[in-house]
């Protein structure tokens, strides 16, 4: 297979990590395309769970919004946010917590609040909204975000979410229940923790990516695990139903809507 | 006894300069309606709350009826900035405002909290995040029974609360159904209830585990057909989603906010009229 885009291999090599039935908290965007890959192709009885409170749901097209009427008219069920937050997310029942950033470290901590001191911003960035409380609760996370020197930094202006903190046990004793950031999917591969440091390293790269060309995007000395794996290009059928999600996608956010009389 | 009121005089009576208020609606039943009459009034000095300030409060922050937001995510879903939030924080213009900034999950307990008139609502949350650097009012209480320290946010109680519903009867019991949010929760929060709906109807059907706001914690009601538009309501609406993509060219650069709020809002004396004068200007 040939003739794809390093955006569809990150969606396709995210999508490979999740499996049938496990139950999912999913980011808008990216995460959104690579859950909804998933339960089209090999995770069929995945359990999505976006934070406007839609559980089970399977939607035709991608959502715009973490809360689109096509997610709630093809949930299971729909139930009121603090819900979702306090008795699904912080009792637990969450295995896979989907996030994006602006900025990463070394230990998976991730900005999304601002770029510059917080009191006179660069930049505004949206916020915490779910995130926080997903790194903290998720079983696990995934985190998905194009490497440059800006956006995997050597020090976050602001931690809006928890990785692995400091590193080491320094998350195990801040009162974070899930396992943290177990794989960060980027636009050259995977970064996973080293089991006792929990520093993120390089460990797996897509067919046509190098380990300079990761060094070089990382804002940090990139540590390269013992072994580094080579991830396969999408196949046709992955390729395939990812083209038609947004396609489909592309043509019901462009249909005018009609309010009723 | 619930109010029927022209969404006008809704507006007039329970929206004062200097109030709190909560203008709920997770993506789905955003009151867009209601944001533009208090645009019309010329609030000044709000206190606004929301989870996701959304296209609503991007309005109100850039025509300068804002001093202060309490909110957990403030993007245009999807799409990227909002940018009159953005420019009132980054520059302070057309006024500074004052950011009192949570997570969804510690919102979401502050309402609950504000809805049971306790004085704070407690998670297991704010877990190595700087918010508890940069906002004072992120604390933490400790658990009586296993000494685990818990956070703590005080409770939101909005002056007033307005939300977007599908339907209303003669009495002035609401329902509403979909994606629901906080909605409940900041309705029972609030001090004053205020609710536009698509539809007034003779009587409501049993509900069972609908959401239904009773007659007696509703204080106004105002009949609006597509009260909820750009943003969507269930079984009557969808979400106009290529409009909140042209809102981030619209509201890009000041002048140019200024003039599309002057034509659409400003020139609309309310919201059938605003829904008209956007007939042919994409």
């Amino acid at each position: 297979m040939s003739g794809y885009t390093r955006d569809e291999m990150m969606t396709v090599a995210a999508a490979r990590l999740l499996w049938d039935r496990c139950v999912c908290f999913v980011g808008i965007g990216q995460p959104s395309a690579a859950c909804n890959l998933a339960r089209l192709t090999h995770a069929p009885g995945i359990v999505l769970i976006y934070e406007s409170g839609t559980i089970g749901t399977r939607p035709d097209v991608l959502p715009l919004s973490i809360g689109d009427g096509e997610l709630a008219e093809t949930a299971s069920c729909v139930v009121p946010l603090p819900e979702i937050f306090s008795y699904y997310l912080q009792a637990g029942r969450v295995d896979v917590g989907f996030l994006g950033a602006a900025q990463i470290d070394r230990y998976g901590n991730l900005n999304s609040t601002v770029i510059g001191d917080y009191d006179a911003p660069a930049t505004r960035l949206p916020g915490a909204g779910g995130a926080t409380e997903i790194a903290a609760h998720a079983r696990s996370t995934f985190v998905m975000l194009k490497a440059t020197r800006r956006s995997f930094v050597e020090r976050l202006d602001f931690r809006t979410s928890a990785g692995f903190l400091e590193g080491g046990d320094s998350r195990e004793l801040s009162g974070a229940t899930g396992a943290g950031p177990v794989s960060v999917i980027t636009d050259f591969g995977v970064l996973a923790p080293d089991p006792q440091s929990r520093e993120l390293q390089l460990s797996a790269l897509f067919p046509d990516a190098t380990v300079e060309e990761a060094r070089a995007a990382v804002g940090w000395p990139l540590g390269i695990a013992a072994e580094v794996g080579r991830i396969e290009a999408p196949s046709a059928a992955e390729l395939a139903t990812l083209r038609e999600l947004h396609a489909r996608t592309r043509a019901a956010h462009a249909r005018p809507v009609h309010l009723p009389a | 006894m619930t109010q029927f009121l022209p969404l006008a005089a809704a507006i007039e009576e329970y929206v004062a300069d200097g109030a709190c208020i909560a203008l709920e609606g997770f993506t789905h039943l955003i009151p867009f309606a209601a944001g533009h009459e208090i645009v019309r009034q010329a609030r000044r000095r709000l206190h606004l709350v929301r989870m996701t300030p959304d296209l609503v409060y991007d309005q109100l922050i850039g025509m300068g009826c804002a001093s202060r937001l309490t909110f957990s995510w403030g993007g245009n879903p999807g799409v990227g900035s909002l940018h009159r939030l953005r420019d009132a924080v980054e520059k302070g213009w057309p006024s500074p405002l004052e950011l009192d900034e949570h997570t969804h999950a510690g919102m979401a307990a502050a309402y609950c909290a504000g809805a049971a008139r306790l004085p704070f609502g407690m998670l297991r949350g704010y877990i190595g995040t700087d918010l508890t650097e940069v906002n004072p009012r992120i604390r933490s209480v400790e658990c009586p029974f296993t000494g685990e320290r818990l956070a703590a946010v005080p409770a939101i109680n909005p002056d007033v609360t307005i939300l977007h519903a599908q339907r209303a009867d003669r009495e002035g019991n609401v329902a509403l159904s979909g994606i629901v949010g906080a909605q409940r929760e900041a309705a029972l929060a609030a001090r004053s209830l205020v609710i536009t709906v698509e539809e007034i109807v003779e009587s409501l059907p049993p509900a069972m585990n609908s959401i239904v706001l009773p007659h007696w914690v509703v204080h106004a009601v105002a009949h609006c057909p597509g009260g909820a538009y750009p943003a969507y309501a269930q079984g009557y609406y969808g979400r106009d989603n290529a409009f909140y993509q042209r809102w981030d060219g619209i509201a890009r650069e000041r002048e140019g906010f200024q003039a599309w709020m002057q034509r659409h809002v400003l020139g609309s004396r309310d919201h059938r009229e605003f829904l008209a004068s956007l007939e042919g200007a994409a």
